[in-house]
């Protein structure tokens, strides 16, 4: 397959497209922003009660520990916590057969869906991210740097972070090939990211093994290790180091998704042929 | 298999369905479309016996959160793992009776958008009924279960005096919390004829209500107690009840009485939510000249 600069212009055209079907529903957008905001107030009280009772739990000081429940209440419709990702249309044209169309584009499969899911995660990020978070600051004391610097190795986080999180709802999506109907998988996927992204609980506060186990799966890049990035815990080869194991799983994932995919597309049978 | 020869049954006369209530009608209605959707989940056994077990299990990570919590304290808000427990066993048995009962009203918004909502309205049975038994999701049954197994460890490892009333209580809280929730879950699929785009608004409500719920009211600020019981009366489905049971002082001083407030509540909540409806349905136009 070419990728010249022709391919890359036409990837950026769908990323494009992708931002702006989202940035349409001025409504919804809305909605999403309240809804986060409700959750944050519920979880950063019961953070108030849990780090009022055990002051330093998991290393972090109550204004982190609030920082932290604002971070993964902005991040969470961007890197599709909960659903309404772009996986859920690929899943739906799985199941129509409308994926035979897909396939006769003359583009990858693949980076089409990233493309697009990275056009929402960039809408998501800055247009349903931001207001939550500004809201957590101006009602709670939180943690947040003063140098430009640290918000850059934080958003550079968050970008390598999403990388991930498509990586899993790609295979996630995929597996409808096989299922035809991929809600039930779609939901579990959601609810163990939930978990093991630590937007239920820091993973810093999991105990023992599963704390160990908890911080080396894929889905720690999501939220845990940018929001560490934010707070200051990871800076010089530490950020690196963070990188890295983002890059890895990226990668691990990325090219799982594209080992799926020829499998699945060889099982394509549309109706009728 | 209908056999050619006997002669064809005589068609229901229509007026006898417009002597029916509309609540039997509509009850009716509700118990065939559901009928229906059970009928074709259980046509692949081995795909529902999977996905509610998955549901069982993936609920049931959000109780090992606050298991995880309360290995760091002993208390949260006051309250201990037992106690804490019992808040979310009710809350989320009683959400998630509600949401397998009228969950699927919250694809009102969709069904605005994409024009399928005339469908239901040409059909001479209640559309509230229509949309509730909507795409009846029997795997719901995993999040009653998932609340009811914590409810019963609750019960277990909880210390309770328990009388006459105190065991009355349980059942009632949970019949109450679940047509509480149930009216929001109408009120919810209103507000979409208004803001069809705006369906999420909704889930701050459902699912933030349920969330908020499963931790010690002591753990929230004095306003936010004071919003979801006079405002949005959520804290009648376990906080204020929950008290009683547990033998502790009711949320805000509210007198003792108020624990017994949750099926009156429950009942001005569902008319509210049924009038809301008519309202809601009436100014609904559809799209198009």
């Amino acid at each position: 397959m070419a990728h010249g600069p022709g391919r890359a212009a036409l990837y950026a055209a769908v990323a494009a497209k992708g931002f702006r079907r989202y940035a349409t529903y001025r409504a919804a957008t809305l909605a999403g922003i309240f809804t986060n905001t409700v959750f944050g107030v519920i979880l950063a009280q019961t953070y108030l009660a849990l780090w009022a009772e055990r002051p330093g739990l998991g290393g972090y000081d109550q204004a982190q520990a609030l920082t932290f429940v604002w971070i993964g209440q902005s991040l969470h419709m961007a890197v599709a916590a909960m659903g309404g990702g772009s996986e859920e249309e690929l899943m739906e044209r799985i199941r129509s057969g409308d994926i035979a169309v897909d396939l006769y584009r003359p583009v990858d499969l693949q980076l089409w869906w990233l493309a697009q899911d990275a056009g929402r995660a960039c809408f998501q990020l800055f247009a349903r991210g931001a207001l939550p978070l500004a809201f957590g600051a101006l009602v709670f004391d939180l943690a947040l740097p003063a140098s430009p610097g640290t918000w850059i190795a934080f958003l550079t986080a968050v970008a390598l972070g999403l990388l991930v999180s498509f990586g899993i709802r790609y295979l996630v999506a995929l597996s409808a090939f096989w299922l035809l109907d991929g809600a039930g998988v779609g939901q579990l996927a959601w609810l163990v990211g939930m978990f093991f992204s630590g937007m239920m609980l820091p993973l810093n506060v999991f105990p023992g093994l599963l704390g160990e186990v908890a911080r080396v799966l894929p889905w720690s890049s999501i939220l845990q290790l940018p929001a560490d990035v934010l707070l200051g815990v990871h800076t010089g080869t530490g950020l690196l180091g963070v990188y890295a194991f983002q890059l890895a799983w990226a990668a691990a994932l990325l090219a799982a998704g594209r080992a799926l995919q020829s499998l699945a597309t060889r099982r394509v049978v549309v109706q009728g042929g | 298999m209908a056999d050619p020869a006997a002669p064809p049954r005589p068609a229901p006369d229509p007026v006898d369905a417009r002597f029916g209530s509309p609540l039997t009608e509509g009850l009716r209605t509700y118990r065939l479309v559901v009928a229906m959707w059970v009928r074709s989940t259980l046509t692949y056994r081995a795909s529902f016996a999977m996905a509610l077990c998955v549901a069982v299990v993936a609920n049931g990570l959000d109780f090992v959160a606050i298991l995880l919590m309360f290995s760091h304290v002993d208390r949260l808000g006051g309250f201990t793992l037992g106690e804490v427990a019992f808040l979310y066993g009710t809350s989320a048995t009683a959400f998630g009776l509600a949401h397998l009962t009228v969950g699927s009203m919250d694809r009102l918004g969709r069904r605005i958008r994409d024009g399928s909502l005339d469908t239901l309205l040409v059909r001479p049975v209640p559309v509230l009924a229509q949309l509730a038994a909507d795409r009846f999701a029997l795997r719901r049954l995993g999040r009653i279960t998932q609340g009811a197994l914590v409810l019963a460890y609750a019960l277990t490892v909880l210390e309770i005096d328990w009388t006459a009333t105190r065991l009355l209580m349980v059942p009632m809280m949970l019949v109450s919390g679940a047509a509480l929730f149930g009216a929001l879950f109408v009120a919810g699929a209103v507000f979409q004829f208004y803001a069809q785009d705006a369906a999420e608004v909704q889930n701050a409500f459902t699912y933030g209500g349920t969330t908020l719920l499963q931790y010690p009211p002591t753990v929230f600020t004095r306003e936010l107690v004071a919003s979801v019981t006079f405002v949005l009366p959520l804290a009648f489905v376990n906080w204020v009840p929950a008290s009683y049971v547990l033998d502790r002082p009711l949320p805000l001083g509210l007198p003792v009485q108020a624990a017994f407030a949750p099926p009156l509540v429950a009942a001005v909540c569902c008319v509210a939510a049924g009038l809301l409806w008519r309202v809601g349905l009436r100014a609904y136009r559809s799209t198009g000249s």
